[in-house]
C-alpha cells in the first residue's frame, strides 16, 4: 500500500490529548468526595444565608431553612437542633420547649444512622478552614511544636458539661468558633473571623489537625454519637497491600489501625468523619463506603473469593 | 515489695498521684479561665433590649441557643445577633430602639420562632411585653422647655396608657407646658418614641427595667392610698352626704336655695 502512514503526528497529538483528558477525568474522579463535601458545606451555608437575606421560600410564607447550625427550621415544618447545644441548655436547668427537643432528636437520629462526624466533614464550616490549613501545612512541610493526645477532646467535652452546670451558661455555645463563624456568615460580621484565623494558624503552624482532631468538644460529642453508625468505610483485608497511603492522608489516622480493621472488616471508630479521603486514594480499592449490614456478607464473599484464588494458585 | 522512693512512697504510685494532681491542676485552671470568660461575656446582659417575651436576664442567657430564627422572622428586620467581640453577650438577639424600634406585631412572630422558649410563649398579648422602659431626660426634652413637641406621645402605640400628657399652665417667665409622662404599667419598651424623638440624641430612651426602676420597699405604708381605721373615722357617713336625689316634695333643696333669691 502506498497510502500515507496510518498514524500521523496529528493523531498522536489528539491521542495524547485524549490521555490527558482521561487523566484529568481520573484526577477529578479521585477528588469526588472533597468536591461533594465542599458543595455540601457551602450549600448548607447558602440555604441559611439565602433564607435570611433573600427570603428564599418553598411556598408563600414558608421559608426554606431559617436559623443556623445551632437550631433551625426546614420548610417551616421540621425543626433541627444541635443536640450538643440542647444538652448544654438542658444542663443549665432550662426546660427546653418541645420544638427544640424534637429538633435535637431528629438531628441525633440522622447522625446515629450516617455517622456523627459526618457533621464535621460535610456540614461544619470550620472544616473548610482546617482542611485548608492541613493542606498548606503538608505543602510547606511544617514540623509540629508539640503533640497533644487525641483523647484530649473527650476531657474538653466533659469540662464543657461541668462548666455548663457551674456557670449556668451553655459553656461551648458561648465560645464556639463554629457558632461564631456560622452566625457571622449568616447574620453579619463581627470579630468571629479572628477565631477562625486563630484556628487556621494553630492548625497550620502549631499542631496538625489541631482543632478538629484534638480539641473540638462538638467533634468529640459526635464521635460518641457515631459509634453505631450504619454508613462506614469497608475494609477489604484480602486486597490491602499495607502501602499506608490511606493513613498518610487521613486526618484521624488512628482510626485506620489495620490490625483492628481486619477483625471488624470496617472502620469502626466513631472518630472517622466519613470524609472519603482514603477511599479514592487506595490503589487497591480496599476501602469503600458501604452500609454496615452489608459489610459482613461482602467480606465473607471476598474471603471465599480470595481462598478460591489461593487454591487455584496452589493447584496450578 | 516495690522499693520505696523518697518519702517512703512507691515510685509508680507517686508518679500516678503526681499525674493525677497535674491533670487536676490543668483542668482546674483551664476550667476557671473558661468560666471567667463565660461570666464576663454574660455580664453585659443588663444593657440589652431583648425581643418581646424574653425571659429574665440569667434565664435568657441560659436558654437562648443563638440560632437567629427570631431575627429572620422579624417583619421590620430590626433584630440582630450580637457578633463576637461586641458589647453585648455573644450571639444573642437584641434591637436598637433609636435606629429600629419594635413595631409590636400582634401575632409576635419572633416569639413564635424561638425553638427553646428563651422568648417565652407565655406572652399572649404584645401589650403585655416588657422589653424595656421609656425614660425621659427632662433636661433635654423639648416639651419640658415649653415647646409644643409631644411627638413621643403622638407616636406611642399605647398612647394615653403608656405615655400621657400633663399640662402645666403658663406661669410668669415660663411657657405653658405639655409634658409627656411614661407609665411603667403600660409601657412595653417598643422604642417607637425613641425613634421619633426629634432631639439630636433622643431625650426619651428605652432602658432595661433593671437599670432605671426603683423599689420603695414593703415597709412604706402609704396610709392615704387605702382604707384604715383612721381614714374611716374621718370619712363622712354616707347618709350625711349631700344627695342630689329629688326630695319627696319635688324640687331639689339646693336648687330652691339658689333660685328663690334668698342670697
Amino acid at each position: 500500500m502506498t497510502d500515507k502512514p496510518v498514524f500521523t503526528k496529528a493523531d498522536a497529538l489528539a491521542s495524547s490529548e485524549k490521555v490527558h483528558n482521561l487523566a484529568g477525568m481520573a484526577k477529578f474522579w479521585s477528588w469526588r468526595y472533597i468536591i461533594l463535601r465542599r458543595i455540601s458545606q457551602i450549600a448548607i451555608l447558602m440555604l441559611f444565608f439565602g433564607t435570611a437575606h433573600w427570603g428564599w421560600q418553598v411556598a408563600k410564607d414558608v421559608p426554606l431553612l431559617i436559623g443556623n447550625l445551632s437550631a433551625s427550621k426546614f420548610i417551616g415544618l421540621i425543626p433541627l437542633t444541635d443536640p450538643f447545644a440542647a444538652l448544654q441548655i438542658f444542663l443549665t436547668g432550662h426546660v427546653l420547649q418541645k420544638e427544640s427537643l424534637i429538633g435535637a432528636a431528629v438531628v441525633l437520629g440522622i447522625y446515629l444512622l450516617i455517622g456523627g462526624r459526618m457533621f464535621c466533614a460535610w456540614a461544619c464550616p470550620v472544616n473548610m478552614v482546617t482542611d485548608a490549613a492541613g493542606w498548606l501545612r503538608d505543602k510547606i512541610g511544617i514540623q509540629p511544636i508539640f503533640h497533644l493526645p487525641r483523647t484530649l477532646r473527650y476531657f474538653i467535652l466533659v469540662a464543657t458539661l461541668v462548666i455548663t452546670v457551674i456557670s449556668g451558661l451553655a459553656a461551648f455555645e458561648w465560645v464556639s468558633p463554629i457558632g461564631m463563624a456560622h452566625r457571622e456568615i449568616i447574620f453579619g460580621l463581627g470579630m468571629g473571623f479572628t477565631a477562625l484565623l486563630a484556628i487556621f494558624l494553630f492548625d497550620l503552624l502549631i499542631l496538625k489537625n489541631g482543632w478538629c482532631g484534638h480539641l473540638c468538644p462538638l467533634g468529640a460529642f459526635y464521635s460518641l454519637v457515631g459509634k453505631t453508625a450504619l454508613l462506614r468505610v469497608r475494609f477489604d483485608t484480602h486486597t490491602c497491600t499495607h502501602c499506608g497511603e490511606c493513613a498518610k492522608i487521613c486526618p484521624e489516622p488512628q482510626v485506620l489501625n489495620l490490625k483492628k480493621l481486619d477483625e471488624r472488616g470496617y472502620v469502626f471508630s466513631g472518630e472517622c468523619s466519613n470524609c472519603g479521603r482514603c477511599t479514592p486514594i487506595c490503589p487497591e480499592g480496599s476501602l469503600k463506603f458501604d452500609f454496615k449490614p452489608l459489610i459482613r456478607s461482602h467480606n465473607m464473599q471476598a474471603s471465599v473469593h480470595a481462598d478460591a484464588i489461593a487454591v487455584q494458585r496452589r493447584t496450578r | 515489695m516495690a522499693e520505696k522512693g523518697p518519702g517512703g512512697l512507691n515510685p509508680s504510685r507517686r508518679d500516678f498521684l503526681v499525674k493525677m494532681a497535674q491533670g487536676a491542676a490543668l483542668a482546674g485552671t483551664g476550667g476557671l479561665l473558661w468560666d471567667y470568660i463565660l461570666r464576663s461575656e454574660a455580664r453585659a446582659a443588663p444593657y440589652a433590649l431583648r425581643p418581646p417575651g424574653a425571659l429574665a436576664e440569667d434565664d435568657f442567657n441560659a436558654a437562648c441557643i443563638k440560632c437567629g430564627q427570631c431575627v429572620v422572622d422579624c417583619p421590620p428586620q430590626i433584630l440582630k445577633l450580637e457578633p463576637a467581640g461586641g458589647a453585648l453577650p455573644i450571639g444573642t438577639p437584641f434591637y436598637d430602639a433609636r435606629t429600629g424600634p419594635c413595631i409590636m406585631c400582634p401575632d409576635i412572630p419572633c416569639m413564635k420562632a424561638c425553638p427553646t422558649g428563651a422568648l417565652s410563649p407565655e406572652l399572649k398579648k404584645i401589650e403585655d411585653a416588657r422589653m424595656g422602659l421609656a425614660v425621659i431626660d427632662i433636661e433635654n426634652c423639648l416639651s419640658y422647655k415649653g415647646l409644643r413637641c409631644e411627638i413621643c406621645h403622638r407616636e406611642c402605640p399605647l398612647k394615653g396608657k403608656a405615655i400621657t400628657l400633663e399640662t402645666h399652665p403658663r406661669q410668669t417667665s415660663k411657657h405653658a407646658m405639655f409634658i409627656p409622662l411614661v407609665h411603667s404599667d403600660a409601657c412595653t419598651g417598643c422604642g417607637i418614641c425613641e425613634k421619633a424623638c426629634p432631639t439630636e440624641i433622643a431625650a426619651i430612651r428605652i432602658l432595661p427595667h433593671k437599670l432605671v426602676q426603683g423599689k420603695i420597699g414593703e415597709h412604706y405604708r402609704l396610709g392615704w392610698t387605702f382604707d384604715t381605721q383612721i381614714t374611716e373615722d374621718f370619712k363622712q357617713a354616707p347618709q350625711a352626704a349631700p344627695s342630689s336625689t329629688p326630695e319627696p316634695g319635688g324640687k331639689p333643696g339646693g336648687m330652691d336655695y339658689l333660685n328663690e333669691g334668698g342670697l
